[in-house]
């Protein structure tokens, strides 16, 4: 049985993953525009330039959609049911898709405030979510 | 500028289908469309075909027109997901209109029924989805549209009852439509005791998958004067891209259908009020909801208690899916966007038996790809 996939960098998201491992998420912030990016392209897609610089995000943001999840996409999800996936609003203004882990599913909303967090698989870490920890 | 008409439309058998194969249902599809023009094999000058999950193929038009003896002066195959089939009239209609051909054959099919393993189609579809920022997460089609529909449940008020009597009103479309999938009556109880997929859709939110094929031939006005069939104009068309994965929509409100429309719309010298019959893409409860009110058929939060009402029943204020939609019709992939377009062609015809709408003169076609993501409208009008 195959596992849960794993992602795989190519040029444009080397670095991006590569800072995952170090448990840092990186956005593209344009240095000609001023736009933040993600995912991670080769230029920007507002203004097309290529002066791109990385940015550590602060790692909080809210979620803008969710579904529980109770049929799996395939074998290798069946274990996790019933999961949450959600876009998120990190605060620089991009959008992402993760779980939202390290809570009852039940207990998700739109507009609930979430923090990162790491996973390891295979290899690689991928940023998830889980709600900001008290104290 | 030349008029394109349709002249041509057919289907074929559509549910599971054991032994048929993807260019079988391509060619029993395009043999019935052509003579349903009064042409014959040598009158087709155009060729577009879409995509299979059965027999995938880098140039599956070509392969198509080699398996049926076709040798056409224009061919290419087209890949938009769902909007696909409304993509490709629109392009046949701009090969016509611009004199490079007199009579397109447009052909859809696949058996990705029962051509793959169990669970093979779905897995294929979540390929959408973004192979490093989405697949890791377990996102498959349903749950991205159920992400939609989360959002727009709580920013309009939409409930699951008012999402469930889409699906409801599309039964009972199909159990007046013999060739129909499914034709097991359903109650809006039975939708939401059905199984949850992926809150808030349950299975039978969720379109079919079926074996089937289709195809429309798309002639030049001005040609030929003795066909069998009335004819049937594409008077507008529009497309409106905002993105390809969920992650990137710039809105989970409005989606490219609005641009869509507009365009068909203003090109067919129509509004949304003229639309005696509509036939929409309707790949999830949520999918036909958010269009029909993007779209600007009604306006925001008043689709779901509409349907609840019955308005998009036959004899409704605007009839929607009067086959079964995919739904409870079928769902063959492209051949599935395909069915709502021969299906606005039967209503035009006045032809569609057992669920004609009364005197119907104009049509609106829409499909939509990827995570509402691509988009295509046709107006389509009773010569
Ligand atoms: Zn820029």
């Amino acid at each position: 049985m195959t596992g849960k996939p794993i992602p795989v960098a190519n040029p444009d998201t080397a670095v991006f993953w590569d800072a995952c491992n170090e448990k840092r998420f990186l956005i593209q912030s344009c240095k000609s525009c001023g736009e933040n990016q993600f995912y991670p392209r080769a230029i920007c897609k507002n203004c097309q330039s290529n002066d791109l610089e990385w940015q550590e995000v602060s790692g909080r943001g809210t979620v803008k959609t969710f579904t529980v999840v109770r049929h799996a996409p395939s074998p290798a999800f069946k274990a996790d049911l019933p999961y949450v996936l959600a876009l998120i609003n990190l605060d620089e203004g991009v959008s992402t898709m993760m779980n939202v882990i390290e809570c009852d599913v039940e207990d998700v909303h739109i507009g609930m405030d979430i923090e990162l967090t790491f996973e390891l698989r295979g290899e690689q870490y991928i940023p998830q979510a889980k709600p900001i920890s008290k104290g | 500028m030349r008029k394109a008409i349709i002249t041509g439309a057919y289907d074929t058998d559509v549910g599971e289908l054991p032994g048929s194969s993807c260019m079988a249902l391509h060619t029993e599809a395009a043999i019935g469309a052509i003579a349903d023009a009064g042409l014959t094999k040598s009158d087709i000058d155009g060729v577009l075909c879409a995509y299979s999950f059965t027999e995938p193929h880098l140039m599956l038009s070509s392969v198509f027109c080699e398996y049926m003896g076709l040798q056409p002066k224009f061919n290419a195959a087209i890949e938009v997901g769902g909007a696909t089939a409304c993509v490709m009239v629109m392009q046949a209609a701009a090969l016509v209109e611009s004199g490079q051909c007199r009579n397109v054959l447009v052909v859809t099919g696949d058996n990705r029924l029962t051509g793959m393993a169990k669970g093979g189609a779905v897995a294929t579809l979540a390929k959408v989805g973004h192979g490093q920022f989405e697949h890791p997460y377990g996102m498959s089609v349903p749950s991205a549209y159920a992400l939609v529909a989360t959002h727009y449940m709580n920013e309009f008020g939409v409930t699951s009852e008012q999402l469930a009597s889409i699906s409801v009103t599309a039964r009972e479309h199909a159990i007046l439509n013999s060739k129909a999938h499914r034709q097991t009556p359903i109650t809006i109880e039975d939708v939401l005791n059905s199984r949850v997929i992926s809150s808030p859709l349950h299975v039978l939110d969720c379109c079919l998958i079926s074996d089937g094929g289709a195809a429309i031939v798309v002639s030049a006005a001005e040609t030929g004067d003795d066909r069998p069939k009335v004819s049937v104009e594409i008077m507008g068309t529009g497309q409106g891209h905002t993105h390809e994965h969920i992650m990137a929509a710039p809105s989970l409100s409005d989606f490219g259908c609005k641009q869509a429309a507009q365009t068909a719309f203003q090109r067919a010298g129509v509004t949304a009020n003229d639309i005696d019959v509509a036939e929409i893409y309707d790949s999830f409860t949520i999918t036909l909801l958010v269009e029909l009110e993007s779209i600007g058929f009604f306006e925001r939060g008043e689709a779901g208690p509409a349907c609840l009402d019955g308005a998009l029943k036959i004899g409704g204020r605007l009839p929607c899916n009067t086959h079964g939609g995919l739904m409870s019709y079928g769902h063959s992939g492209a051949a599935g966007g395909m069915f709502h377009v021969v299906e606005a062609v039967r209503q035009l015809r006045h032809e569609a038996d057992g669920r004609q709408v009364e005197d119907s003169q104009l049509a609106f076609v829409h499909g939509d790809g990827g995570i509402l993501s691509a988009h295509c409208s046709l107006v389509l009008g009773r010569v």
